[in-house]
């Protein structure tokens, strides 16, 4: 077949260029060797750094336990690959298969992954992002600089926004012995992510650490003294605060710019792709030679109404470029759907915080085990009936049995006995986003098997 | 043959040398209802399920009245003492567990197993040098048996010279997962809990000691607690110390012994360890899948029906979790029956899965490591005296009880 032999050539003699030197890029760099690919490889970028894991940067680095430079990611195998590292991408020519690097040069391509992930938002005013004392934390040069700065020891640490990012940089800074002030435009931290019942075990946990927590402010602007050094914040409540540092947790920006004009579906919510990481044109056609991979890629899931999912999630990272690799170098019914259940983790006021699923889809959870009191529990998380996310709160090791019921479409709220199930765990509430977004009416799709190439979905559609 | 027999045939003394192909045959149906009442699972992913399924109880208390059977019977409430962490359910479990892990790994202590490196290859050293002028030594009494004794006895602060006292006390303790003759069952649960509660006797007398006079070890530490919130009871502690003393004592032997059978089966690989002892790091990790220690898990229980591998476990029914088999599952493990020290993805089951997870697991994989590198490096041209050797009774806790190596001379 013409398809195959296309594969074959690919994979024997075929030239892959990777755009995003981070996890998803190695990985797939990776998982295209591991898979008998012998082409050319070329690994882009903008970065000077050879990839490096970025979950330590707001923990373990921060705390001076592990310096910045000490977070190279682990390599699975030698991957054979010219490196062009410290360059970023500037533009992709689809017609002539060309991807245009900032410093001139054109690298061809017979077939691309993208996995340019994303940037920390910055302060949006830009003078006000220039001050010394100003931070926010993507990068290994991000947290190198703030850790810096911490050790110097600050009289009060500012963090804009109490999503994960803004909670792990607030307990690293009380662990440390900083005082902190962290506002949250929300009605308690984690809200947006996990909803209001656990967003207020969450303020339980930084109003206990010492964290000075306001909630339902805005920061309206950061103040600088003469020399350029960061001074005061202003709040919207008008209250003024004292800070000589300020960090901005607003969430990222998908590094899609480069690709304006090139005629794939990009922008700020990311690239869209098919289930197989295939690139979407403009016109909502599937690309064949165009993957992605990463913070950076949209793609449908079925378990979840088949909406448009963006994960900025480790774990995510690396089951997809995994897929995009296969992919890049198999053809017709050898391809695999990216099906992974979304799950991240946090560190935070020395509790470890895990999630399966999608909590915001729920509208209802349920504390099937332990306590929200005792900051220990697994709350589960139902939306029409069914099951679809589960929260712990250092009961990590359940979250297995909780992820087979969010694929079997379990019903919910759970019927079932289970060890430590307390009074308060046998009745759902109202699990309280501040925004719910329900899926909306739809088949009922359920997913089984364990390895890749066994996974299969169940799709019954539903009654009209 | 039907499963009912076939489960057996497996506890059987007979199989011991090779339970393999039976755990082969106990896959074909991999949740399987035994005619003792005991649902066997057999299956990785099976078997993986259930140990992180919190419908499932490690409480023998969750068990139904008329399926106390098996290899544990009903306990006579008023002589023993309650279960270790090993035996109960969050919260308590988590409890206790938490506080027993204080002193040991992290958060709290993450160095302490880190910081014995040294020491345990001394130890080692030490019983390997006994081996000088001799042409042939017991792997298992030489060296499997008393290292592990002399690491739990350091660790836990459990003087040394009382090893000949407490051994007989676990040995009984132990004896207690035994199945046959199965009319001595109620004997052997009776002179198991005896010899718990006896041994529980006098590790209170030694935590007594070391509550006055604190060393640097688990018991001191456990014993002077963490605040008053955060502080095992004296039961707790006792019955702590007895899970940490038989557990460190009963299984890493096995792990060691069964490791060294299996590389003088594998005189390649054992070549290759002595040329890179680095390699004992991955062999010690296909061992655990390949001849698990522990090679099945007996006392779970069904809090609630439960659906699985096309059948429901029932309430209140025992359930048995054989982890060698799903070790060998070839669903989950490619050419499954081959001992590969180079194997990838080897999630095994050999330490369990789940909340209870195995406590002491660091700690049994830098002995193992120590213990098998030493012996790769130093035993001149090792070679197996008797293939199969003489096995232990115990199905559950599985190794040889002599391996006997001959070999010629020492490497200083």
């Amino acid at each position: 077949m013409a398809a195959d032999g296309a594969a074959q050539e690919f994979r024997r003699h075929g030239r892959a260029v990777v755009v995003g030197a981070s996890l998803a890029g190695l990985r797939a760099a990776e998982a295209l060797r591991e898979g008998g690919f012998t082409g050319s490889l070329t690994v882009i970028g903008d970065e000077r750094h050879d990839p490096y894991d970025r979950p330590p940067l707001s923990k373990q680095v921060l705390l001076g336990r592990i310096s910045a430079d000490d977070t190279a990611l682990p390599r699975r195998r030698a991957i054979d690959a010219r490196w062009r590292l410290g360059v970023a991408a500037t533009g992709l020519d689809l017609a002539e298969r060309r991807v245009r690097l900032a410093d001139g040069e054109e690298v061809e391509f017979d077939r691309l992954l993208i996995a340019t992930g994303a940037r920390a938002r910055p302060w949006f005013r830009e003078t006000e992002a220039a001050l010394d004392g100003v931070f926010v934390l993507r990068t290994r040069d991000d947290a190198a600089r703030l850790t810096r700065r911490l050790s110097a020891g600050p009289r009060r640490v500012l963090v804009v926004g109490a999503g994960f990012t803004g909670s792990e940089i607030a307990s690293a800074c009380r662990e440390r012995g900083l005082e902190v002030t962290v506002a949250e435009r929300g009605p308690a931290p984690l809200a947006g992510a996990l909803g209001g019942v656990v967003g207020a075990i969450a303020a339980e946990l930084q109003r206990g650490h010492g964290v000075d927590l306001r909630c339902g402010i805005t920061v309206t602007s950061l103040e600088g003294d003469m020399a350029g050094r960061l001074r005061r914040a202003h709040l919207s409540d008008g209250a003024v605060l004292d800070v000589d540092v300020a960090v901005i947790g607003l969430g990222a920006i998908r590094n899609t710019e480069w690709l304006a004009g090139s005629g794939l579906a990009a922008g700020p919510r990311g690239i869209a792709c098919d289930a197989g990481c295939r690139a979407f044109d403009v016109h909502g056609i599937v690309t064949d030679d165009v993957f992605v991979a990463g913070d950076v890629a949209r793609s449908p899931h079925p378990l979840f109404g088949y909406q448009f999912l963006s994960l900025e999630h480790w774990g995510n990272a690396v089951a997809q470029a995994e897929v995009a690799a296969h992919n890049m170098i198999s053809s017709g019914l050898d391809r695999r759907p990216h099906l992974w259940v979304p799950a991240f983790w946090s560190a935070q006021f020395g509790v470890n915080i895990k999630s399966v699923g999608v909590p915001p889809l729920g509208d209802e959870l349920v504390v099937t085990q332990g306590a929200l009191a005792e900051h220990r529990f697994v709350a589960a998380y139902g939306s029409q009936g069914r099951f679809i996310a589960a929260v712990a709160f250092d009961q990590a090791r359940w979250l297995d049995f909780y992820r087979v019921l969010i694929e079997s479409a379990a019903p919910f709220p759970p019927v079932f006995t289970n060890v430590d199930r307390r009074p308060e765990g046998m009745r759902p509430v109202p699990a309280d986003f501040p925004d719910p977004s329900l899926p909306t009416h739809g088949p009922t799709v359920t997913l089984s098997g364990y390895s890749p190439s066994e996974r299969r979905l169940s799709f019954t559609p539903a009654r009209a | 043959m039907t499963p009912a027999t076939l489960l057996r045939q497996i506890t059987d003394y007979a199989s011991r040398a090779n339970p393999y192909p039976l755990y082969a045959e106990l896959r074909k149906t991999p949740v399987a209802r035994q005619e003792n009442g005991v649902y066997t699972v057999s299956t990785y992913w099976e078997i993986a399920g259930l140990l992180q399924d919190p419908r499932v109880s490690s409480d023998m208390r969750s068990r139904a009245p008329q399926a106390a059977c098996g290899p544990l019977a009903e306990p006579e409430e008023d002589t023993i003492l309650p279960p270790s962490f090993i035996g109960l359910d969050p919260p308590e479990h988590d409890r206790l567990r938490g506080l027993a892990m204080r002193s040991f790994g992290p958060p709290h202590t993450p160095r302490r197993i880190h910081d014995m490196r040294a020491e345990l290859t001394r130890m080692v050293s030490g019983l390997i040098d006994d081996f000088q002028g001799r042409g042939q030594a017991d792997i298992v009494d030489d060296l499997a048996y008393p290292f592990p004794v002399m690491v739990i006895c350091k660790l836990l602060g459990v003087p040394h010279q009382d090893e000949a006292r407490f051994h007989v006390w676990a040995d009984a303790v132990v004896a207690g997962l035994e199945t046959e003759p199965a009319e001595e069952a109620g004997a052997r649960q009776r002179a198991a809990q005896q010899a718990r509660l006896e041994l529980g006797r006098y590790l209170a007398g030694l935590i007594e000691e070391r509550r006055r006079a604190p060393g640097d070890d688990m018991l001191s530490a456990m014993a002077a607690g963490h605040g008053p919130a955060e502080r095992l009871s004296p039961v707790e502690l006792v019955t702590t110390a007895i899970l940490l003393l038989i557990a460190g004592h009963e299984t890493t032997v096995n792990l060691i012994a069964n490791g060294m059978l299996t590389l003088l089966r594998h005189p390649d690989v054992l070549k290759r360890l002595r040329e890179e002892p680095g390699l004992a790091v991955p062999l010690v990790e296909e061992l655990l899948r390949y001849e698990p220690p522990v090679q099945l898990i007996p006392q779970r229980t069904a809090l609630t029906d439960i659906d699985i591998g096309g059948t429901t476990i029932p309430k209140g029914a025992p359930i048995w979790l054989v982890v060698a088999s799903g070790n060998r599952d070839p669903r989950r493990f490619p050419d499954p029956d081959r001992f590969d020290p180079e194997r990838r993805d080897n999630q095994h089951l050999g330490f369990g899965s789940g909340v209870h997870y195995c406590f002491g697991a660091p700690l049994a994989r830098l002995e193992a490591q120590i213990a098998l590198a030493e012996i790769a490096r130093r035993l001149g041209d090792p070679r197996l005296v008797d293939d199969p050797p003489p096995y232990r009774r115990n199905p559950v806790l599985r190794g040889p009880r002599h391996l006997q190596v001959a070999f010629d001379g020492l490497t200083v």
